[in-house]
C-alpha cells in the first residue's frame, strides 16, 4: 500500500520527524478554511500516488486568495501519469538552504533493508547522484551507523545531530509499520539550519496489514478490489474492453501480454487464485459484469489444482442467471478440460485449443462490435 | 552448504536413496491433506504430518505429531513442506529449522516480508535451504514431487526449469514436454519479493547438481532477479543453452499484478530492463510460453538427444 504524501507525513509526525505545518482537504470549502488557518503564502500540493508532481504543475505556490480560487480547482482536476488528485495538502512555504535525500528500503536482491542517502536530493531517486548505500539487515539503524551516513553526506554539528535523530526515527517507523520503503525526498535544511521532511513516500507491506489495524484508515481500495480480496482472488482494473481471467498471476500476466501484442485492450487482470471454487469464480464474473466497459471476456486456464470444470460450472450458472451477456473466449487446458468443453457446448462461451486462437477471436469480435 | 540433490535424491547405497522422507506441516487443513494425498500418489515418501492439537491421529495413513521436534525425532526427515496460513508461517518455519529440517518448501502466499527475512536469516545460520514462500514447490519428474503442482505437465528429461510463477511453470513445462523436452527438475522460486532461494542461487544449485542440456528461466516483472542472473551468466561463462520467458510486459507501473513481487517502480523491475540484460547474456526471451521450446531447440541445435 502506497501512502499519499500527507499520510506519510502523519506517520512522520507520529514518530517526531519534523514536517512543515500543513492541512489537508478534499473540497474547496474546507480548503478555504485551511487557507485562512494557515495564512498566505503557502504551497498547494496535489495528493496522488505518483512522482513528478512538480513538473506536471500539480504542486504550485499560492500567495493570495485570488490565486487560491484559481489554483485549488485546477490542481484538484489534475491527472498525472493516469493518477488523479485524491486530496489537497496546503503547506507552509519553507526557506530552503539545501535539499538532501534519505530513504530506507527493502532490497530484494540483497534480501535486507538498505539505507540510501545523498547530499543532492529533490530529484527522483534514479537521478540522485553520489548515493551513500548501507545494508542494515531487518532495518534497524543504530546511532553510530546513522552518524557515519550523516558524515558521509557532508553534515556536521547541529545538522548532523538532527539527521542522526531523523534517520533513527525513520528506521523505527520502517520496522514497526513494516514498510517496504520509507523515503524523505527532499529532506530540507532550512535557513536557520533546521531539518524538515518536505515530502514523504511510504509503502507498507500489504501482506503485513493484518498486524496493522491502525493503518487501515489509509487504505483506499475500490469496492471491486475489496470484494475481490475478500473472495481470495486478485483484480487490477485496466483501461481496455476485454476482461482477462485465469488462474495464477503469471499466467494471467502472460495472457495480458499476448492480448496486447495482438491489438487487444485488457479491461482487467483477474487471477482467480489457487483456491478458487465455483462460488468464487461466480463472484469474479459478477464483478466483471459490473464493469460497463467490458465487451468480451478472455479466459485462460491451466487446470491443475483448480479444475477447469469448477470454472465451467460457474460460467453455466452465470448464463442461467443472465449475469453475462458479452461473448466469452476460453482456452482450458489440463484437469478435466474435455469435460469442460462438453459442458460449455452450445453456450456463448467459445472454446479454443490454444490461447493464441482464443486471443485472435476475441480481438476480432470485440473490434467488430466497436 | 546443504546440497539440494543430495537432500531430494540422496546417494546410491543410502537406505532411503530416491525415497527421502518428507514431513507435511499443516497436514490436516483442506489444502494440506489434499496435497498430501497427491504427493503420496506421485510416490513421494511422506512419513509424518504436524498439526498442533492433533498429535497421535493419522491422515491418509500418515501419523500426525504435535511439534516438528517430535516428527523429526521419530522419522529422521530433513525435508518439510509447509501449508499453514500465512500468519502462522513464521512460527512453523522457525520450528522446522530449529528441529533440524534442511530443506523447507514454503507454500503459503501472503507471508509478510519481515517474516520471510527472519526465516532466511535463520536458514543461513542453520545451513538450510528454503524454497518460497508463495512457491508451487519442487518436482523431479518421475521421482519426487514436493509441492502443489499437478503431475500431468511434467516428464522426465534433461531440461531444468526455474520459475517465479506456479501456473507458468506448469504451462511452460507442458509445452516443453509436448516438444519432447523432458525436465530434470522444475524449481518454483515463488512470487514474493523475498525468496528463500533467490533465482541466482537456484540457478547455481541446478547447474552444479543435475545432468542438464539446458535451462529455462520463467520470470516476471518486479525486482532485479533476472538482471542479476543475466550478469551472473556472463560472469561465470555458463555455456549451456539458457532460454527465458518474462510475464508482465503489458502490466501498468506501480500496480501489484497478483504476486506480491510483481510490481514495477519506474524502470526498476520493468520487462524492458530484464530483456535488455538477457540480450547481453545471449539469452533469448520468448514472447509467449509456446515459443520457449522453439527457442530452446534453436539453441540446442541439431545435436540434442530426444
Amino acid at each position: 500500500m502506497r501512502l499519499l504524501e500527507y499520510q506519510a507525513k502523519s506517520l512522520f509526525s507520529d514518530y517526531a520527524i519534523p514536517i512543515p505545518q500543513g492541512l489537508t482537504s478534499t473540497d474547496i470549502e474546507q480548503g478555504r478554511k485551511d487557507a485562512t488557518a494557515l495564512g498566505f503564502p503557502f504551497v498547494i500540493k496535489a495528493q496522488m500516488a505518483v512522482g513528478g508532481r512538480g513538473k506536471a504543475g500539480a504542486i504550485q505556490k499560492c500567495h493570495n486568495a485570488d490565486e487560491f480560487e484559481l489554483k485549488y480547482p485546477e490542481i484538484m482536476q489534475k491527472v498525472v501519469k493516469g493518477e488523479k488528485t485524491r486530496a489537497i495538502l496546503l503547506e507552509k512555504m519553507a526557506d530552503i538552504k539545501k535539499e538532501i535525500y534519505l530513504s530506507l528500503f527493502l532490497n530484494r536482491g540483497k534480501r535486507c533493508y538498505t539505507i540510501i542517502a545523498s547530499a543532492e536530493g529533490g530529484v527522483e531517486i534514479e537521478s540522485v547522484k553520489n548515493q551513500i548505500i548501507r545494508e542494515v539487515g531487518l532495518g534497524n539503524v543504530d546511532p553510530k551507523m546513522a552518524e557515519e551516513v550523516g558524515k558521509d553526506i557532508g553534515l556536521k554539528d547541529s545538522t548532523l545531530s538532527q539527521f542522526v535523530e531523523i534517520l533513527e526515527k525513520l528506521s523505527k517507523l520502517t520496522v514497526e509499520k513494516e514498510a517496504e520503503l520509507a523515503e524523505i525526498n527532499p529532506l530540507a535544511i532550512l535557513k536557520e539550519d533546521k531539518i524538515v521532511a518536505l515530502d514523504g513516500k511510504v509503502i507498507i507491506d500489504d501482506n503485513a496489514m493484518f498486524r496493522h489495524e491502525e493503518l487501515r484508515k489509509f487504505q483506499e481500495v475500490s469496492e471491486l478490489e475489496e470484494r475481490a480480496e475478500k473472495s481470495g482472488f486478485s483484480l487490477v482494473e485496466l483501461d481496455g474492453n476485454i476482461a482477462v481471467v485465469g488462474n495464477g498471476a503469471g499466467l494471467v500476466m502472460s495472457t495480458l501480454d499476448m492480448l496486447s501484442d495482438n491489438g487487444g485492450k485488457p479491461a482487467c487482470f483477474l487471477d482467480v487464485g489457487g483456491g478458487a471454487t465455483t462460488e468464487t469464480v461466480y463472484e469474479a464474473l459478477t464483478l466483471i459484469s459490473r464493469m460497463k466497459k467490458v465487451k468480451g471476456i478472455l479466459v485462460n486456464l491451466y487446470g491443475g489444482i483448480v479444475k477447469t470444470t469448477t470454472v465451467a460450472t460457474a460460467f453455466i450458472k452465470a448464463y442461467e442467471n443472465k449475469l453475462i451477456d458479452v461473448p466469452v473466449f476460453a482456452r482450458m487446458s489440463g484437469a478435466e478440460a474435455d469435460k469442460s468443453k462438453e459442458m460449455l457446448k452450445g453456450s456463448r462461451t467459445r472454446m479454443f485449443d490454444t490461447i493464441e486462437e482464443a486471443i485472435n477471436a476475441s480481438v476480432l469480435e470485440v473490434n467488430k462490435n466497436g | 552448504m546443504a546440497d539440494l540433490f543430495d537432500l531430494l535424491i540422496g546417494k546410491e547405497g543410502d537406505k532411503d536413496y530416491k525415497k527421502k522422507p518428507v514431513i507435511v506441516q499443516g497436514i490436516t487443513g483442506k489444502f494440506g491433506s489434499f496435497h498430501t494425498q497427491q504427493m503420496l500418489a506421485y510416490g513421494t515418501n511422506i512419513v509424518a504430518g504436524v498439526t498442533p492439537g492433533k498429535g497421535g491421529q493419522k491422515i491418509e495413513g500418515v501419523p500426525i505429531y504435535e511439534t516438528m521436534r517430535e516428527a523429526v525425532e521419530a522419522t529422521g526427515a530433513k525435508i518439510s513442506i509447509v501449508f499453514v496460513p500465512a500468519k502462522f508461517f513464521l512460527n512453523a518455519a522457525l520450528d522446522a529449522l530449529e528441529s533440524g529440517i534442511k530443506l523447507l518448501i514454503a507454500i503459503p502466499e501472503h507471508v509478510p516480508v519481515r517474516d520471510a527475512l527472519k526465516v532466511v536469516e535463520l536458514a543461513k545460520k542453520k545451513d538450510a535451504i528454503v524454497v518460497g514462500p508463495n512457491t508451487p514447490g519442487v518436482i523431479i519428474p518421475g521421482l519426487i514431487k514436493i509441492g502443489i503442482m499437478p503431475a500431468s505437465p511434467f516428464t522426465p528429461g534433461r531440461i531444468a526449469v526455474i520459475s517465479r510463477s506456479g501456473t507458468l511453470m506448469y504451462e511452460v513445462s507442458h509445452n516443453l514436454s509436448l516438444a519432447n523436452f523432458g525436465q530434470s527438475i522444475c524449481f518454483g522460486i515463488g512470487g514474493d519479493p523475498i525468496n528463500g532461494t533467490p533465482l541466482i542461487h537456484a540457478f547455481d544449485t541446478i547447474r552444479n547438481g543435475a545432468n542438464i542440456d539446458g535451462v529455462v528461466v520463467v520470470g516476471e516483472i518486479g525486482g532485479d532477479a533476472e538482471e542479476m542472473l543475466a550478469q551472473h551468466i556472463i560472469d561465470t561463462k555458463f555455456d549451456k543453452p539458457v532460454v527465458a520467458y518474462i510475464a508482465g510486459r503489458a502490466a501498468p507501473k506501480e500496480k501489484r499484478m497478483g504476486h506480491a513481487g510483481a510490481i514495477v517502480y519506474g524502470t526498476y523491475g520493468s520487462a524492458e530492463s530484464k530483456v535488455s540484460m538477457y540480450a547481453k547474456a545471449n539469452v533469448p526471451v520468448a514472447k509467449r510460453p509456446a515459443e520457449v521450446p522453439m527457442l530452446l531447440a534453436g539453441k540446442l541445435g541439431k545435436g540434442r538427444n530426444k
